[in-house]
């Protein structure tokens, strides 16, 4: 059984950020990577089915982007992937995610995977599309926002979760790809002699473009902060001062402190 | 310009949502008519078309044949823009309509500007003016950010029904989990979020929270990691809060966290942050460390 799954990079939420010099998108410099926080769970997911079935299975990990996301692809590796596809783009940030979605499908499409795992959206761009997309193209079976997962015997047991905490369950027939939700499962740490087992593991580098046949369907025309609302007041400053000043405000402001 | 608006039901009732569509499209100044899988019992008050497909035949979480309701009708009606909520319901089906017809998918819209519309990223911290490059454009949007249509009108009904074959099969809903507190009655809520660090630290924010006679709350990821028990949970898939007082410790301020506790009456945020979006809601922003501030106030008040 062939599994995928399919990572981003994205930057440090804390980060602060800055409109690129096109303004269309924030400006990389100074900014600490790390992996999509949606796609930690689809990586723990696929790694722990790759676990259940055992050698009958393999799991490739892959990522779109410039060279720092091989460290991404790095994590994977360490947490139980088998091998890696780089699909080399230094300017990744400029696709839409139909673009995205059709270049994860060009090489999806030989390898015929029976399972693909994904995030359910990427923290940066937040457009929860990619999955959806390359499933429908590839005409797979799909559910999203999982935070259940089990298989068996060529079925996917999915547990979607919807407003208010409650749940939808669904069966998939394979091929099929999940999109996964946040507390799905507890992502592993990588281990020391994983980190070193993953060393030895395949990056296979491919140019993208030689798999992108797509315009872009959506354009970006401004990166900007939110417009501030105001009204609201802000306090910096050392810690005894902003107690007395907070104590204050609380008293006028709310009944509870009186 | 022409809009088909996706309304949304589940558990066999009408979901309020559809009429932040309606609301929606008035800003749009579109002229809409409106999809619905749900029953006719239930039908929005609104004035125009809607198309009826019953959900005790098509599903309430039938993917495959939604779209290919959604694809029928487009074909009848050739709209602009096909427009759904940014929900579980939404954001699982918009793709797929996308991907059948073609277009672009804007998602998550929070504004309508003379330029494209607003999203969100970057966790809430920013945003993206977007244009569609095609076309017909899907459209998603996110909850609460557009006004809610008021309840007039009458539609006038057009019966759907198409059978596909689909390699999904719905099993059924389970309920939340019970909640042990009902934090909608708590007049101080004092939530820990990632910015408290750890497990450990949680007892800190309890004892503000203890001090004040308030709740404890927490953000998804201090729940998903274990430190708080789910029933604490303040957001969409949480609870929905308006508690006199909220303080919120260590909370970015993503938008599902927002949704649940903007209205509380007055807002605190401790982030080390200044930027954080939580500063969006806050009446007050306290940039300092939670795990030196927390206990200095909870001191001070003893
Ligand atoms: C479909 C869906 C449903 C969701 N439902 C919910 C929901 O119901 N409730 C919910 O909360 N989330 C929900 N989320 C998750 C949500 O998008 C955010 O990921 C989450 O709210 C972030 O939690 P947080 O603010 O605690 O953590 P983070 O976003 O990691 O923020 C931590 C904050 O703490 C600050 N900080 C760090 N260290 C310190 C320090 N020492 N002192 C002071 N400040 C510090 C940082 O500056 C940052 O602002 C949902 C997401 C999705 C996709």
């Amino acid at each position: 059984m062939k599994l995928l799954v399919c990572i981003k990079q994205v930057p440090d939420m804390e980060s602060r950020f800055k409109p690129n010099g096109s303004g269309t998108w924030f400006d990389e410099a100074d900014l600490a990577w790390r992996m999509n926080e949606y796609d930690e769970y689809a990586v723990e997911e696929a790694v722990r089915l790759r676990e259940q079935l055992g050698e009958s299975a393999e799991l490739t990990v892959l990522s779109i982007g410039p060279d720092r996301v091989v460290e991404a692809i790095k994590k994977a590796l360490a947490m139980g992937a088998d091998r890696a596809v780089h699909i080399q783009d230094p300017a990744v940030a400029d696709k839409d995610p139909w673009q995205i979605a059709s270049i994860i499908v060009a090489h999806a499409r030989e390898q015929q995977y029976d399972l693909i795992f994904t995030g359910m959206q990427s923290q940066d761009r937040g457009s929860a599309q990619v999955g959806v997309l390359v499933a429908e193209q590839l005409g797979l079976s799909c559910a999203t926002t999982l935070v259940g997962f089990s298989y068996e015997n060529g079925i996917v047991t999915a547990k979607r979760e919807l407003e208010g905490g409650i749940k939808g369950v669904a069966r998939l027939r394979l091929p099929a790809l999940v999109t996964c939700q946040l507390g799905l499962n507890v992502p592993r740490y990588p281990t020391l002699p994983n980190i070193m087992k993953a060393k030895k593991k395949e990056i296979a580098a491919l140019p993208v473009d030689g798999l992108l046949a797509e315009p872009a369907v959506a354009v970006t025309t401004s990166f900007h902060p939110p417009a501030k609302k105001g009204g609201g007041v802000v306090l910096e400053g050392e810690v005894g001062v902003l107690v007395d000043k907070v104590i204050g405000i609380l008293k006028e402001k709310t009944a509870i402190l009186r | 310009m022409k809009s088909l608006l996706i309304g949304e039901y589940r558990e066999g009732r009408l979901l309020d949502t559809t009429y932040e569509l309606i609301g929606f499209a008035g800003q749009l100044g579109a002229e809409s008519a409106m999809l619905l899988v749900g029953s006719d019992s239930q039908l929005p008050a609104f004035n125009g078309t809607i198309y009826l497909a019953d959900a005790g035949v098509c599903g309430e979480y039938n993917p495959d044949l939604h779209k290919q309701l959604i694809l029928e009708v487009v074909g009848k009606l050739n709209p602009d823009c096909i427009v759904f909520m940014h929900t579980s319901y939404g954001w699982d089906l918009a793709p797929r309509v996308a991907a059948a017809l073609k277009c672009a998918q804007i998602s998550e819209i929070v504004a309508i500007t003379d330029n494209g519309f607003e999203v969100g990223c970057c966790n809430a911290k920013m945003r993206r003016t977007v244009r569609s490059a095609t076309g017909r454009t899907v459209l998603t949007i996110q909850a609460g950010a557009f006004p809610v249509a008021g309840r007039e009108g009458t539609p006038c009904v057009e019966q759907l029904t198409t059978a596909v074959t689909s390699t999904l099969e719905f099993v059924g809903y389970e309920p939340a989990e019970a909640k042990d507190v009902d934090l909608a009655k708590a007049d101080v809520i004092v939530t820990a979020g990632r910015g408290v660090g750890k497990k450990e630290n949680v007892p800190v924010i309890q004892a503000l929270a203890k001090a004040l006679g308030g709740e404890l709350g927490a953000s998804r990821p201090v729940v998903d990691a274990g430190w708080v028990d789910h029933s604490h949970q303040v957001g969409t898939t949480g609870q929905t809060v308006s508690p006199k007082l909220y303080i919120a410790c260590g909370v970015s301020g993503a938008i599902q966290h927002l949704a649940g506790m903007k209205k509380s009456d007055f807002i605190v945020a401790i982030n080390k942050d200044k930027d954080a979006p939580i500063g969006e809601v806050a009446d007050l922003l306290v940039v300092a460390d939670v795990m030196q501030f927390v206990p200095a106030l909870t001191a001070k008040l003893q």
